[in-house]
Parts: structure tokens; sequence; C-alpha cells
């Protein structure tokens, strides 16, 4: 495909695990291309190195190889600040284990990354505009009577819509999720499945990975890695 | 600000962080009585030991005193910064109580009881002359008697609560004082004569310092009494130190050094003079110096308190440290999920000190307020144990201790509160850093569910 108009690039990405004495090689040269307001999903086997690629992806590891640039940017080549800052607000992440802060609510949970970015003189400033963000949010989700719950009291398929929250809250460019319906049951799987074509359809960019065939189906391009490379799509 | 909402919860929520804040406040409870007992005992007794004093003393330690004390006298009267001036004997007597075979080998102090008042806190150690210091050594019963002032253990016995039990007016006693006179040589004056001066004196009045090895050991003698008994009042008078007090604006030192200057300044004067060899012992010492066989025995235990204190303090950094390790370990997930929406290094060590920071303070503020409490009530305490048990920290009877010092000094908290804050702020160093250093892809792999 054209690298053209592409808001996320990868190119000739390696990236080696030293597991005891022996060196793994995940990722052999991985080359991905994905366009803004795509909805791609990676599928692969287990030990793939599915979440590998998502995490280089979303500036959570370094390649040993190869390049990330997103919207033209050289992530590689952007201070440690700037990579924070790019997690705060180009990209959401969404878990397979949702991984919510047990100390916080479902609103706080939700509202976390804005208030991450902001000092406590502008956390103040904004804090209404982020709780009422925050709230919308979780209405859209099906979720505004449960804003002052902890995580502990909502089922799997609540956190996960609670972790899509999250992800949303500072209207990031790329939502990278990972296995998003792999802890929850098919009924479940689907709703979540539902809402991030929903954001799709409403201009979201969204790189998936799972390593269910019928879950992959829900993208509009599918992408799969096999032997450290991708292939097809 | 979620530094802050985080750092909050994670003390309210983790049980364990309870074992920490309480590790805290038990050891800033500890230091905050031990310290304050310390320090009130402490500086009680150099208060007492600068009351007895005075300021400074120009004296010796040899028994056969020096000479021309009187014109330095004069001299020192001369200078503006002098409040009182007193001329002492000092010297060792055997005392024996009149019809009765005992005798006593104790200190006695010729001292001018006007003079030594006005340079040292002595009037006000006094019972029955304390109104009067001028008579304090012409006894009640009868006035023309050569009397004699005893340390308070000296004439009075105290109770298990250590009080004593005064008599409305002293008792009629006299007593035998024998001592050697000594040449300006350091020869027995009276070789071949019997070798003691020997005089009765009588019981006027007691005086009370405080200072146990002074009310048990010492009596005032009236000065010239004093100085004949031990030889120094020959044609050229001697004593054994002049005892000064300096105007209350007066530095220390800067006093003590006004006094040394003059006093060289003297002492070049009455170089090639008869028995001027003598100002060869004389030094001039502040009252710190001059008791500091005395004083630095105390702060020596102080020291040792501290220091005790220091180990106590780097077992609360190491109880911090593995709770934190604890904490951290189990909030290994929280961190990649922080990570992951962007907070940086330095954010995650800032919640982690800031979660110490809050153990420190909670923990320093339940120990202070159990410390203050526990020594506002100490003296109750202490006299409920000996009502029920006959139970004392310190036995009266033996030591000259009244009231437990109580008086808690707002330095020595503040200092014990910013320790507790740096111990935990220390302790969760170690764990915060591992924290930063975190991969967030490592924490939050399935695997490491």
């Amino acid at each position: 495909m054209s690298n053209e108009n592409s808001i996320l690039k990868a190119e000739a990405l390696y990236k080696a695990y030293r597991m005891g004495v022996t060196k793994v090689q995940v990722l052999k040269g991985v080359d991905l291309a994905v366009k803004k307001g795509e909805f791609v999903a990676i599928v692969g086997a287990s030990g793939s190195g599915k979440s590998t690629l998502l995490h280089i992806l979303g500036g959570l590891d370094r390649p040993n190889k190869g390049a990330v640039s997103f919207e033209g940017r050289d992530l590689s080549k952007i201070s440690a600040g700037e990579l924070n800052r790019y997690r705060n607000k180009m990209v959401g992440f969404v878990f397979q284990f949702y991984h919510l802060l047990d100390e916080l609510n479902v609103l706080e949970n939700v509202y976390l990354p804005t208030m991450a970015s902001k000092s406590i003189a502008g956390w103040l400033v904004c804090r209404k505009w982020a709780k009422a963000r925050a709230r919308q949010l979780l209405a859209e989700l099906g979720l505004a009577d449960r804003a002052n719950h902890k995580p502990y009291q909502l089922s799997g398929g609540e956190r996960q819509r609670v972790a899509i929250g999250r992800a949303l809250m500072n209207e990031p460019k790329l939502l990278l999720a990972d296995e998003p319906t792999g802890n929850l049951d098919s009924a479940t799987g689907n709703g979540i499945l539902d809402i991030l074509g929903k954001l799709n359809r409403a201009g979201q960019t969204i790189v998936m990975v799972t390593h269910d065939e019928r879950v992959a189906q829900r993208a509009e391009r599918i992408v799969t890695l096999a032997d450290g490379k991708i292939r097809g799509g | 600000m979620y530094k802050v909402i985080l750092a909050l919860r994670y003390l309210i929520k983790r049980r364990i962080t309870y074992f920490a804040v309480l590790a805290v406040a038990l050891c800033v409870f500890i230091v905050v009585v031990v310290m304050t007992i310390m320090t009130g005992l402490v500086g009680g007794f150099k208060e007492k030991n600068h009351s007895f004093t005075g300021d400074c003393v120009v004296g010796t330690d040899s028994l056969v005193g020096f000479a021309y004390y009187e014109d330095f006298a004069k001299q020192l009267e001369q200078a503006d910064f002098m409040q009182g001036i007193s001329p002492v004997i000092k010297s060792f007597a055997l005392v024996s109580p009149a019809g009765t075979e005992q005798n006593y080998a104790l200190e006695i102090m010729g001292i001018d009881p006007v003079a030594h008042s006005k340079a040292t806190d002595f009037g006000k150690t006094l019972h029955y002359r304390k109104d009067d210091v001028s008579e304090a050594f012409k006894p009640l019963y009868d006035p023309n008697l050569a009397g004699c002032i005893l340390g308070i253990d000296l004439a009075l016995q105290r109770d298990a609560k250590g009080r004593y039990s005064y008599e409305p007016a002293p008792g009629r006693i006299a007593l035998s004082v024998s001592c050697f006179p000594l040449t300006a040589k350091g020869a027995l004056a009276k070789a071949g004569a019997g070798l003691v001066n020997t005089q009765t004196f009588y019981y006027s009045d007691h005086s009370h310092t405080g200072l146990p090895r002074v009310d048990s050991r010492l009596i005032y003698l009236p000065f010239q009494q004093a100085q004949s008994l031990c030889g120094m009042a020959g044609p050229l008078k001697r004593a054994s130190a002049i005892h000064i007090k300096f105007k209350p604006d007066v530095k220390l030192q800067a006093g003590c050094q006004k006094v040394a200057l003059l006093w060289q300044k003297f002492k070049q004067e009455k170089l090639g003079q008869d028995q001027a060899y003598l100002f060869d012992t004389v030094t001039v010492q502040s009252w710190k110096e001059y008791r500091r066989a005395f004083i630095a025995a105390m702060e020596k235990e102080q020291t040792m308190m501290t220091v005790m204190f220091c180990l106590v303090g780097i077992t609360t950094v190491f109880i911090v440290l593995v709770v934190f390790y604890m904490i951290i370990s189990h909030k290994s997930k929280d961190i990649g999920v922080l990570k992951s929406i962007g907070v940086s290094n330095v954010n995650i060590i800032q919640l982690f000190a800031g979660f110490a920071f809050s153990v420190g303070l909670l923990g320093s503020a339940m120990g202070t307020f159990a410390g203050w409490l526990f020594l506002s009530k100490i003296n109750q305490i202490e006299s409920w144990l000996f009502e029920h048990f006959r139970f004392q920290l310190w036995d009266r009877t033996i030591y000259a201790i009244g009231d437990i010092p109580n008086q808690v000094e707002f330095k020595v908290l503040a200092a014990i509160i910013l320790s507790a804050i740096v111990a935990c702020l220390a302790g969760a160093l170690i764990p915060s850093l591992q924290a930063a250093r975190l991969k967030p892809v490592e924490t939050l792999q399935v695997s490491q569910l």
C-alpha cells in the first residue's frame, strides 16, 4: 500500500529479547503503515510479537533497529519528554486486562490522562472541563451511572469500556488496542468491538492486536505477523 | 494533582502503609519523650552550674591559692562590664559534729555572702536567710555565734519523693571544722605544732543548689575565718578564686576575654613581686569551662542518646524501605499504566516521594501528639507508679531531681519531625528509583499479572 497519508509508519523494525542465555528475535524487519482513520487489525499466533509491535508503535518500547514515525516525526529522535507527551496526547492504549487503577473511581480513571498532563494549577483551571468530558465519555460508553464506582465493582466488559474511555480522554489521534476482547466473553467482546467500530466510523484511527481471526474481521484491514514479519494486508 | 491524590489514596487504602506510619510514630514518640527528658535534665543541670558558678572564674586548683587578689578585684570593680565580684577560699576540711567521734571530709568555701550573691545565685539557694543574705552566717538562735551554711543534703533528709522536711528554724548544731593550713610554698604551715587549725561553727542555714555533689559535700564559711583556717590570712593574703558576674548585656565569651586581658596585664604589673609565682596556676575560665568536668559527663550521655536514636532512625529507614519495596512491587502495574499515559520517571519518583512524605508527616504527627500527651502526664504517671508499685524512674533519695523535665522544646521537636520525614524519604528513595526504572512493557505484560 502507499505510504502517503500515513499517520503511523514502521520501517524495518527489529526487536530481540534475552531469555536467560537465549536471545529471542521477535521482530525481524517489520514494515507497517497506517493511514489516518484506518482500523487495522494485527493478527498472529501467541508469542509472534504482536504486543511487542504495538508497544513499539505506542512509544512504550524501543526497537533494536528500524524506525517508527508518527505524522512524519521519528519517535527514536524525540526527547524523553516529547515521548511522554506523545503517549499522553497522541496515543490511547487499551489493554487486555484493562489496567485500571484500583485506588481511583471510574470517573477518576477516565480523566487520569488529562490530570497527568497538568500541573496542580493547570488542573484546577481545567478540572471542570475534564470532569465533564469524562462524564460525557462514560455516558457514550453506557457507564453514566457507574462514575463513582470502584473498578472492582464493575464487570469485565464495563472495566474495558472504562479503559476505552481513559484511552479517548485526551482525544488521541491513534488508539492502540492490545487484545481488547481477550479477557471477555463473546457477547461482551462484541460490545467492545462495536464501540471500536463506532469510534472508527467517527474518524478514529485504530490499531488492534488480536489472535482471534473473528475479532480481526471487524477491522477494515488485517495484517498478519508471522516469523517476525508482516505478511499480507 | 494525580500525584497528591494517588499518594493519599495509597496512604489510606494500603494497610501495609499503616505499619510504616506506626513505625514512624513509635520512633518519633520515643525520641520526643527521651530527648525532651534528656534535654531538660542537661539544660537544667547546666543552668544550676551557671547559677552556682557565676559567669567567669579567675582561680587556681592549688590549695595554696594566689596573692594580690584584692588588688585584682579592685581593678575588676572598675571595669564597666562587671555586675558582681566575689573572692572565695576553697579547700578541704575534716568536720566533726560536736559531741560525736565522727568526722567527715568535706569541701569548704569561704565567702562574703553579699558579694557572692551578686556574683552567683548563692542567695537564692538559702532557706532561712534568703531575704537577708548579709545575715546568712548569723544563726537565728544566737546571731553572735559563728555560723556556717551547709549543703542541704548535709542538713536535711529527703523522703522517697525527693522532698525535704524543712524545720521552721535551724537546729542548734555545732560543727568542729579542721583544716591543714599551708604556706605559699605549699608546706604545712603548722608543722610540729598540731598541724591543723580548728574552729567551731554553728549551723545557720542550708544551701540548695540542685547540684548533688555540692549539696552533699560543701560547707560555706565566712570568708575571713576560712582564710585563717587555710593559712591564707598572712601578711600577704591569698584567695583561691574570684567569681565574676557580667552585666546582662555582656556576652559570655567577650566578657571572659576582657577579664583574661585584664589578668594578663595585672600579672605583668606584679611580675617579680613576692609570691607572684603563684599566678602561674591561675586561669581565667567561663562557667562552662570551669564546670566542664561535670557538664561534659551529662553532655556525653546526651550525645550517646542521640547516637542511639540515630540508630533507631536507621531502623525506621529500613522499615520504610521494606514497606515501600513491598508496595511498589504490588504497584508495578500502576506504574506501567501511568507511564503508558505519559507520566515521566521524575513524576513517578515524585509520586512515591510524596507518598513517603505523607507517611513521615502522619507518623510524626501521631508520634508527636502521643509524646506530648505522655510528657504532659509523665509526672502524674510516675507518682501513680510510685504509689502503687514503688517504681521511680530516678530514685529521689539518690538523685537530686524534682519533677521529670517535660517541657517540649520547639527546636528539638522540629528537628525530630524533620528527621522522621527525611528518614521516610531516604527509605523510599531506592524503591522509588526502582519504580521509575520499571519498563511499562514488562509490568503490563500478561505474564506479569
